[in-house]
């Protein structure tokens, strides 16, 4: 009886122990990375994960000349648990900078304890409006775009094809209002219908997909992203809609799942900040050396991703590595002093970038492979539209 | 900071900056089908059976799930949690081997072949000490199961999932009455699957391992008085819902993802299908299997036009689907309340 | 120590604790000197581990108490715990922030959804009876999905921990952690009455032979009922603990895995024994996290684990360790 009481004290002793934080180091920058690194929207973990690192690679593996960690958390896709992974890499790791966040719902629950950390936090994909407007943080930046922007790019191009009526199609978490709206603040033409369908669990659309044709819209649009975009665009082919109703997309068709894709993808467009076909001297170095490395092509995700490596670099250098001087890292990255691989761009009173949209397409090319190309730019330095509810000025 | 910039895209994006932060989204008209004034019945009536089909696809792939569970329920007594792992695995396997064969029938009849031996030598090795234990060493046996299943599939193939890709041919829709096209791979589910119920139903109802399986459902002792070798009778039956569940995820592998994890809420919809049905019939999991996909589908079709109508756009839009989904559960709760041992109780228990 | 146990044992006979006291005590002692440990080890993510350990056992130990004890298999337990998390979301977002109304409505509605389920699927037996239950809390699972004001699918960020008017100030997560553990001892305490009463005697006999109970004058099903509705207030206060520790709610907290969760743990640690469930879900946890700490592939050594314990251990762990007290 005593030694059996022993072994359970010794075995869950062992147990906290194991479960307690690594040893502090001194002086490096410590950077809390909270993706999706499980499930089918691990490739788009993955993708932000290696050009993260490759980002690092090109820094010489110091940000401001200080050696870096990076801890990488997986949150499932969901909320709750990427709070609690939040959480532990603040509490628990103490890191100097939080970068990442796939998902706006995931990001937004996330945001608490952010803020009342101080932690410096690095958005490098997630987009929610409440991000931009009022939950808008000093410490806080993105590098990615306020959700509304990409759809508001898209119903522009939609208005310009002489679309008149559209059925618009997404999935209800915090990203697939903010697009639906998005749409809406520039499409000229008539919404006749809209589904917002569960999310991350639902991927069957056939009910979703019959409403669609029986409202005979001119055009569907459409924002599935990672994994959930595979389905969507096969299930819209195997409908026989294909043919029938055109379908305008954001973030549904990207590299990661091209390669899947393939001539399902072709002819369907969508608009993005960054096109790996970008011409500028950071773009093609960060694209070359990722097909090197990787032996794929880069996402959106991606070189958004590799941005953050660069603006943290230009925050740690700006304060001579006091990575306690908050304030001083703050203004520096304001001034978004780095060469991005979507061309320069300024940062907004709320943090978010001021940037160009493009309209991508994708093509088969002579090799037989798939690749996505920039067709034209839509819109030019486009502030998103919730600037102006974010307190800080 | 922000000096000038805007002035650029002005022209193009119109500046809402006054907008309130919850945004109300414009009332959206439902489908020109339903239209009160503008469709005729007729085309109402057109989208219903469109939609029906919706409902009966997915209904007959809870089918091919639930009538495994319902037989390894009904003649082992077993709870299964880890019947929606061996889904998975059949969905795994199918994409693998279509990959390495480049056929996807071939592919598909390998992977229902590896997954019964799977589930075969599952059943041997863990499933067997838990036979004549109380249901929740069961729970939690399988549901240990399902964990091992999830890190397995992950280590050995990634955590990024799969595709199963369709022949050209499929991606195509046909038109089965005049007005309504449909897609052409759902409709082989439909017909597949259904014959996939008739061999079935011959294989219990008129052979003689099926009658086994009937007296084992309803008399155990019995069964094993005549001599016959139960410990078989049991691996072979797991063996065959093993190769039903992965049936069912061939089949939904080229419109879903292959992915980690995507049993466990079809496994729940397949509990619920063989608690509706009657635990250990087979009639009753078609039944209900039917009844459950169109309530779902229908559900997720038509709720959103009458919620338009009372309430919101974004509240209708949130609630639609919420609404849909539970649905089948208040289905479930109100035959419990009513008939306790769900429409087909088995004879003797 | 054991002067203390001692005077316990004259003290509350039955409630200090069954054979099993060295156990008991040892892992008392370990959950009482967690704070101490973080403030040490500067580790303060060890509390809010232990925070969440402690609120969950005190949720598997209302489970304990009719699955354990009254054999009523819940597969909706869960379900409580988000009605208890949504009480103190909603009322904080409509600007009521009081623990004083929080807390008791949180308890209150987890207890009225108790008594809807239990009138309704106590009629029904064995696997019928763990889907109904599961049921019911689907359906507030989907309810909470399609509650647009409250979040929706994406959850709801709570500002604030509950407020009790300067008489204790959960911010203080030292202080918090000790509050929601002696409201897990208070409840094993309300738990281990209620098991040795009459009323307990009764839900146990039931469990084996309800026929035979009822035969002799006991009113089984309002007697099951009035268990299955403290169960569900207890593990609704729970909810209402973890909404304050996480500051989140979401449907996922009452997502069926979740129910599933609390399941394992209380059959892990040893139905129907008082402190099975707080073992069971200190091992549990505390399994899960070291493991993923030290390897990706978690699930491959907690599965097996877990398949071994049903076959191998009835009466879970606190089963073994009865088994070899003298």
């Amino acid at each position: 009886m005593q030694r059996t009481i022993r072994l359970w004290l010794l075995a869950t002793t062992t147990l906290a122990l194991v479960a307690g934080p690594a040893l502090a180091q001194q002086k490096t920058v410590k950077i809390g990375f909270v993706s999706t690194f499980s499930g089918p929207a691990a490739a788009i973990g993955n993708d932000m994960r290696n050009s993260f690192e490759l980002g690092l690679d090109h820094l010489g593996r110091k940000l401001g000349g200080l050696p870096v960690q990076v801890i990488y958390e997986d949150d499932q896709i969901k909320p709750d648990v990427g709070v609690q992974k939040t959480k532990e890499l603040i509490e628990s790791d103490h890191v100097d900078f939080v970068v990442g966040y796939i998902w706006s719902n995931v990001m937004v629950a996330s945001l608490k304890p952010l803020i009342d950390s101080k932690t410096m936090t690095i958005v490098t994909n997630a987009g929610a409006s409440e991000l931009a407007g009022p939950m808008c943080s000093p410490y806080v930046f993105s590098t990615s775009w306020q959700n509304d922007q990409t759809p508001a790019a898209i119903g522009t191009y939609m208005n310009q094809k002489g679309v008149k009526t559209a059925f618009l199609m997404g999935p209800n978490y915090i990203a697939g209002r903010d697009m639906l709206h998005g749409l809406q603040s520039t499409f000229k033409g008539k919404i006749v219908g809209q589904d917002l369908t569960p999310w991350p669990n639902q991927l069957d659309f056939s009910a979703e997909l019959t409403e669609a044709r029986a409202a005979k819209p001119d055009a569907i649009f459409a924002f599935y992203p990672g994994g959930a975009g595979i389905q969507f665009v096969t299930q819209y082919a195997q409908s026989g809609l294909k043919g029938q109703i055109p379908l305008y997309t954001a973030f549904t068709i990207d590299d990661l799942s091209l390669p899947r894709l393939k001539d399902l993808a072709v002819g369907v467009p969508g608009a993005q900040n960054w096109v790996n076909d970008l011409p500028n001297a950071t773009n093609r170095k960060f694209v070359a050396d990722y097909h090197a490395k990787y032996h794929s092509s880069p996402s959106f995700y991606g070189a958004d991703t590799y941005d953050a490596a660069a603006l943290i670099n230009s925050a740690v250098t700006a304060v001579h590595g006091d990575l306690s001087n908050k304030e001083g890292m703050r203004k520096a990255m304001e001034r978004a002093d780095f060469k991005s691989v979507r061309g320069n761009f300024k940062y907004g009173n709320n943090h978010i970038p001021i940037q160009n949209f493009y309209l991508q397409d994708a093509r088969k090319n002579t090799d037989g492979s798939y690749s996505l190309h920039t067709v034209s730019l839509i819109v030019a330095n486009d502030q998103d539209k919730f600037h102006s509810q974010c307190p800080m000025k | 900071m922000r000096a000038g910039v805007g002035g650029s895209t002005s022209d193009i994006l119109p500046q809402q900056t006054d907008e309130q932060f919850l945004r109300p989204i414009p009332y959206p008209s439902p489908p020109r089908a339903l239209r009160a004034g503008g469709g005729k019945s007729s085309a109402v009536m057109l989208y219903f059976i469109e939609q029906s089909l919706n409902g009966v696809q997915l209904g007959m792939l809870l089918f091919l799930l639930a009538a495994g569970l319902t037989l390894i329920f009904g003649i082992m007594d077993l709870v299964n949690l880890a019947h929606g792992s061996l889904y998975m695995l059949g969905a795994y396997f199918a994409a693998t081997f279509a990959a390495a064969t480049g056929s996807f029938v071939l592919g598909a009849a390998l992977a229902l072949i590896a997954t019964a031996v799977s589930g075969m030598a599952l059943e041997v090795i863990a499933i067997r000490p838990l036979y004549g234990r109380p249901h929740l060493d069961h729970v939690l046996g399988t549901f240990g199961l399902i964990l091992f299943f999830n890190e397995l599939v992950r280590l050995v193939w990634g955590p990024a999932g799969m595709t199963l890709s369709l022949p050209s041919e499929m991606l195509t829709a046909v038109q089965i009455i005049p007005g309504v096209y449909y897609p052409l791979y759902r409709l082989v589910i439909i017909l597949v699957t259904l014959a996939v119920a008739a061999l079935l139903y011959i294989l219990v109802m008129h052979t003689r391992l099926g009658m086994l399986i009937r007296a084992g459902a309803s008399n155990r002792e019995m069964v094993g008085a005549l001599g016959v070798n139960i410990k078989l009778l049991y691996t072979l039956v797991f063996g065959l819902g093993a190769a039903l569940a992965a049936f069912a995820g061939v089949m939904q592998a080229p419109i879903l993802a292959v992915q980690i994890g995507m049993g466990e809420n079809i496994l729940i919809l397949a509990l619920v299908v063989i608690v509706i049905g009657g635990i250990g019939s087979i009639r009753g999991a078609f039944v209900a299997a039917l009844i459950v996909g169109l309530i779902d589908t229908l559900g997720r079709a038509f709720l959103p036009p009458l919620l338009h109508a009372v309430l919101s756009t974004t509240a209708a839009l949130t609630l639609a689907p919420a609404l849909s989904s539970m649905s089948i559960y208040m289905l479930m709760a109100a035959i419990l309340v009513v008939r306790p041992e769900g429409l087909f109780p088995a004879a003797s228990r | 120590m054991k002067a203390a146990l001692a005077f316990l044992h004259k003290q509350a006979p039955g409630f200090l604790f069954e054979p099993n006291t060295g156990l008991i005590a040892a892992v008392l002692a370990l959950l009482a000197l967690v704070p101490l440990y973080a403030a040490v080890a500067g580790d303060p993510f060890a509390l809010t581990l232990f925070t969440r350990i402690v609120i969950m056992a005190l949720a598997a130990v209302s489970l304990n108490l009719i699955m354990g004890y009254g054999g009523m298999v819940s597969f909706g337990h869960a379900a409580y715990l988000g009605i208890g998390g949504y009480a103190v979301g909603i009322l904080w977002k409509e600007g009521l922030g009081s623990g004083f109304l929080q807390w008791p409505v949180a308890i209150g509605a987890s207890a009225l959804f108790a008594l809807v389920v239990g009138a309704l699927s106590l009629r029904t037996r064995g696997v019928y009876f763990i889907m109904i239950t599961l049921a019911f809390a689907q359906m507030v699972y989907y309810v909470a999905q399609g509650l647009d004001r409250y979040g929706g699918d994406d959850g709801l960020t709570i500002g604030n921990r509950s407020t009790f008017h300067g008489l204790v100030n959960l911010n203080d997560n030292t202080l918090f952690y000790y509050l929601c553990l002696v409201l897990l001892l208070a409840s094993v305490y309300l738990v281990s009455r209620l098991v040795n009463s009459r009323f307990g005697l009764a839900i146990q006999g039931a469990r084996s032979n309800e026929r035979r109970m009822r035969a002799v004058g006991f009113p089984t099903f309002r007697y099951k009922l009035v268990s299955f509705v403290i169960a569900g207030a207890l593990c609704g206060l729970a909810g209402a603990l973890l909404a304050n520790q996480t500051n989140f709610i979401s449907p996922a907290l009452m997502f069926w895995t979740r129910s599933g969760d609390l399941m394992v743990m209380v059959i892990l640690g040893g139905l129907g024994s008082l402190f099975g469930p707080v073992i069971g879900t200190v091992t549990y946890l505390l399994l899960e996290e070291a493991l993923s700490r030290v390897t990706e592939y978690s699930g491959l050594i907690i599965g097996p684990a877990l398949l071994l314990v049903a076959i191998y251990l009835r009466g879970g762990i606190e089963g073994v360790f009865r088994k070899a007290a003298p």
